[in-house]
Parts: C-alpha cells; structure tokens; sequence
C-alpha cells in the first residue's frame, strides 16, 4: 500500500510543467506571477509534508512511474534530503521573485511578463526532477530543460550585455551537458542501465574487475565534470559573472540561490547511489573536485576584490561558495557530503538575500551599479541597508549567521579521520584565505553603503528615491531570518543530514 | 600491443572511435571557436556523436528490427536489437535542435546589434557601450 504522501514528489514535477502550459493561455502579467507563486507555495508545502514525514520515519521511498516495474519503468525516489532541499527552492524562488518585483516591472516589457513565469514555472518543475529523479536519462533531460529556462531568464532583461551573457551560459552549459551525456551513454553500454538503483550493483561489479579501471575513471571523471561546468566550478566559471550580474535581479538571485544547486543534487546523487563517495574518492575524482573547489574559493575571492560593479562582485562570490561545496563533495565522508548540503541550503538563502537587497540599494542610488556611486545607500534604504549587512557578514563568517556554520562543518569534516594529510591542509588552507577575501571586500562594501553623504556624480544629480514594496520588505526579512535561524540552530539540522546521507 | 591487434581493436570499436573523433571535433569547436555560427554547429556535431554512440550500442549485428510482426509468435529478446537507445537518441534529438534554434536565434540578434559573429569582437563592442 503507498502512503498518500509518496504522490508528492510527482505532483511537485506535474505542477510545475502544468503551470508552465497553463501560463502560456495568461496574457495578463500580474495573474502570471499570482500563479506562479501559488505553485510554489503549494509545492512548498507538499515537499515540506514529504520532509516531515520521511524524517520522522528515516526513511525515503520510491515511486514508480506508470505501470512498468523498476527495470523499465521511470522512477521518483525522495528522502528526508531531497524533499528539504526542493522545499527551500521553493521558499527562494518564492523570496527572489517578491524581492526582485519591482525591477522585474521595470526590466520587461509588460506584454512580455507572462512569458517570464513560464520559465519560472519550468524551471521550477526542473529541478524538482533533479531532486526527486531516480533515472540519469530522466536527470539529463531536465537538466537541458533547467539550462533553456535560466538562459531565457538570463535575457528576460532585453539588453546587449544580457544576450552576450546568455550566449556564453547556452555554450558553456551545453559543453557541460555534452559531457554529461556522453559519460551516461558510456556507463549505459557498459551497464545497461539508467535507473540508479540497478546502476549501483553493477557499478560495484564493475569495479571488482581491474579491466574497467579506466573506464570507469573515464566515465566517473565525464558526469562530475559535465555537472561541474554547469554549476559553474572553477575554472569552467568564466559565464557566471556576466549573466548572474547583467540579469534583473529575481533572475540574478534564482540563478545562483537555486539553478546551480540543481546540478550540484544530481551530481551528490550519482555520489551516493550510482557510484558510493568511496568510489569515487578511489578513482581520483574526489580530489580533482576538491581541489578545483579550493580553487574557486580562492580564485572568486580574488576576482571579487578587484571587482568595482556591485552586482558582479556578489557573483563572484558565487564561484568561491561553490567552491565551499565542492570542497565538501570532494572529501568524499558522509560528514563532508552533509556539510555541502548544508552550504547548498545556507548558500540559497544568503546570496539572494544579498542579490535582492543589492538590487534595492541600486534602486536607492539612482540605479548605479558600481559599489562607489552605493555610498550612503544604506541609510536611504534601511531595509536593503540590513539585509546586505546580513548576508554579506555571513559570508565573511561572522558567528550565529550560516555562514559561519558552513566554514565550521567543513573544518571539522576536513579534520576528521581518515582524510588524507594533503587533502585536510588544502582544505582548511582554502577556508582561512577564502574567509580572509571574503573579509576584504564585504567589510569596505557594508561600510560604503552605511557611510555618510552622497558619492560624488560628477554633477550629475540622480534620483534617489526608491520607496520598498511590502512584497520587497517582506523577502528581505524573511531570507534575513532564514540566514540567522540556519546560523543559530544549526546543531539538530546537521545532525539530520549527517543521518540521512545514507538514505540518498 | 602491436600496430595491427591496435588496427583490428579500432575496426572491432569504429562506430565508438568514430564518435569520440566526433565528439572531441565538437567539443574543440565550440571551446575554442571565435565564431558564433560554428560554435552552434560545433554543438550540433558533438551531440551527433553521443548519437552515434548510443544508437551503434544498441544495433547488435544479425538481430532484427524490435518489431513483432506476427503476435501469435511470442517475442524473444534474443532475436531483436536494443531498441531503447534509439529512443534515447530520440529525445536527444529533440533537446539538441531546439537548442540549436535557440543558439542561433541568439546569434542573429547579436549579429543584428553588433554587426559581427566574432565573439571577441562582440564583447569588445558591449564593453564600449556600456561605459
């Protein structure tokens, strides 16, 4: 007998693409945007119930589409983790469209606003496939319709910039899909399946038989790194910075809250269940991803500082926070693979927070971009003012926020036992220089916004009025609490995901 | 191993050697192509190899077409080729020329605003319009 609420995942995905279809008959914009968030609140909701239920019971589930058994039917599978992480998607989208509202309204032509929330809807339906899916070929394709939905929102703003930016986005994520499919099609001839629970045995088989060593290296090494250059892992992240710092803001704050995580859920499932992380540590892929993580930490910082363009800086930073969680992805232990997960959640609430209430300070600053022309913005604009003190302090690590959290799970996960020495000194060196960087240039940035007077515009009088919407305040308190809640409570939350890894 | 049992394994594998050269052209194509058009072409050459692949692992030599022609015989899945990877290419085929119209509509509306396919060229004429 199947319990009611395994149907939830299922619903999740269908309500997604069935608000997409519906969308397209809404010519009004405003109804478009009312829809679409009632699906994601409602989806909220149901993966919320999923949540609930399988971490009270310790246990995940899965769900056969159709009439076809395992081996040739498709598959829905959900655990406490994945129904956490489909649930916080939900809440950021829901903040970053409230918070991104009034540049939405400005940047897109209103006759073009529906078309907007279809890719919203799609986007949404897609990554609640990658969380949910238990099929790799299942998985590829929403990653492909997750890829066309975030380039649409990438150039919803119409501009040069923005068209140039999804230009490089489309290519970039298509190498990285290419190889992703070419990996899956290799371990699909090889195997003969697709459906992760099949693929496990066989993959253990095949790893008692040194004459797939190269192989399965191969094809482990092709689906990581397909996935790592579409979640923007350095030094495949050369896309990120324009498109996530030319789009309108909603855009900018789903795109790095949400759209990188996606990838980054189907690459911790193939870890865990096609593959086991030991296996993966085994064949290199481990420290290649460790190491390449390391890097972005420090190589985003980097660029971060010498960034003056507001929007691109906190997109930098994007490129060093998902270093943090492929840090965690590479120390291949349960403990490493829960701290990701814990930074893919504090991540998704932190940088739209500052995405959001960035957008809100341009606003107040007569839509300057660069941080200089930001001065004294806080003080025009509290609300924003705070939410960016917020966000940004986390980054930097400042205790009782999640950022903090993160940098000490992935300390304690990179000092526990059994981690190569090598391994455990780049990881710790990483988090100290990153934290440092993050440091050097959130600090002056939270300083300029809260100073005195005005900057100096050359003359130029700009207009500085910029009066909040309720919609605006109200996803500004909401990721700002989430922030402190996930910095404050952390202890029971990672507990959990420690527990439930082996249930992925 | 010598040059003729490497010759005989290439012949025994030319449906697989022939979709990695494939594959690798694409993949070179479209990292390290200026142009625009090519990339999108270089695209649409990399996904024909992984289509290559599947589609050459699923025809098995001597087998028939997985068409059941008379129902009163039944089925064995000894006499049929695989025919889930050609649905698998399917669905690839459908990912990748919808991609390939997005990537080209794409390139035409930067060729209209900047009047050029290089991309280089295009992201030195959007810096200028910015400042």
């Amino acid at each position: 007998m199947r319990l009611f609420y395994e149907n939830f995942p299922f619903f999740c995905v269908f309500l997604g693409l069935l608000c997409g279809i519906v969308t397209t008959l809404i010519r009004d914009g405003k109804k478009a945007r009312y829809l679409t968030l009632l699906m994601l609140a409602v989806c909220a909701v149901l993966s919320g119930v999923v949540f609930a239920e399988t971490a009270r019971a310790g246990r995940c589930f899965s769900y056969a589409m159709g009439a076809f058994p395992a081996p040739w039917g498709n598959e829905l599978r959900s655990g406490p983790i994945e129904a956490l992480l489909s649930m916080v998607f939900c809440l950021v989208m829901i903040f970053s469209l409230l918070g991104g509202k009034a540049d939405l309204e400005e940047d897109i032509l209103p006759e073009k606003q529906n078309l907007y929330y279809i890719m919203m809807d799609l986007l949404a339906a897609s990554l609640f496939a990658l969380c949910f899916t238990n099929d790799m070929f299942t998985g590829y394709v929403f990653i492909e319709i997750n890829t066309i939905a975030a380039c649409s929102i990438v150039m919803a703003k119409d501009s040069g910039q923005t068209i140039l930016a999804t230009i490089r986005y489309l290519i970039m994520s298509l190498v990285g899909s290419g190889v992703f499919l070419f990996g899956v099609s290799m371990l699909y001839t090889i195997t003969g399946h697709l459906l992760m629970p099949n693929l496990l045995p066989a993959v253990t088989k095949l790893f008692s038989n040194p004459a797939y060593d190269y192989p399965l290296a191969m094809l482990a090494g092709m689906i990581c790194v397909g996935l790592a250059v579409k979640s923007a892992l350095f030094p495949f992240h050369t896309w990120l910075p324009t498109a996530h710092g030319s789009a309108t803001t909603a855009s900018s704050a789903v795109l790095s809250g949400v759209v990188l995580k996606g990838y980054i859920i189907l690459l911790i499932k193939v870890m865990c269940r096609v593959f086991t992380p030991a296996e993966i540590g085994s064949l290199g892929v481990g420290s290649v991803l460790l190491v390449l993580g390391a890097g972005a930490m420090v190589y985003g910082s980097v660029w971060a500082v010498r960034e003056p363009h507001a929007k691109r800086m906190i997109a930098y930073s994007s490129v060093a926070q998902v270093g943090y969680i492929y840090l965690g992805l590479g120390l291949c232990t349960t403990m490493g693979i829960a701290a990701a997960i814990f930074q893919i959640i504090a991540h998704a609430f932190t940088k739209p927070l500052l995405f959001v209430s960035t957008g809100g300070l341009i606003d107040a600053s007569g839509h300057q971009k660069k941080l200089y022309f930001l001065r004294g913005a806080g003080r025009r604009c509290p609300m924003a003012g705070v939410g960016f003190t917020i966000g940004g302090l986390s980054m930097v690590g400042l205790p009782l926020l999640a950022g903090f959290v993160t940098k000490l799970v992935l300390g304690r996960a990179a000092l526990a036992e059994g981690i190569p020495q090598w391994q455990m000194i780049v990881a710790l060196s990483a988090i100290a220089i990153s934290s440092l960087l993050n440091a050097w240039y959130y600090l002056p940035a939270i300083v300029q916004i809260w100073k005195g007077g005005e900057a100096d515009t050359d003359g130029v009088v700009y207009s500085h009025e910029f009066v909040p919407s309720l919609s605006f305040k109200a996803a500004v308190v909401c990721m700002g609490l989430a922030v402190i809640l996930l910095g404050c409570f952390a202890h029971p939350l990672i507990e959990l995901l420690t527990k439930s890894v082996s249930l992925l | 191993m010598d040059i003729n049992a490497m010759l005989q394994m290439l012949h025994a594998n030319r449906f697989e050697t022939a979709s990695v050269l494939l594959f690798v052209v694409g993949l070179a194509g479209m990292v390290f192509n200026r142009n625009l058009f090519k990339k999108v072409v270089s695209m649409g050459f990399m996904d024909s190899a992984i289509f290559l692949f599947l589609t050459s692992s699923g025809f098995v030599e001597g087998r028939l077409a997985p068409i059941v022609t008379n129902p009163a015989v039944p089925a064995s899945a000894e006499v049929y080729s695989n025919p889930l990877p050609a649905g698998l290419v399917l669905t690839g085929i459908v990912v990748s020329v919808s991609f390939t119209a997005f990537g080209l509509a794409l390139t035409q509306r930067l060729y209209k605003r900047y009047g050029s396919l290089n991309i280089d060229e295009i992201m030195m004429r959007a810096q200028k319009s910015e400042d």
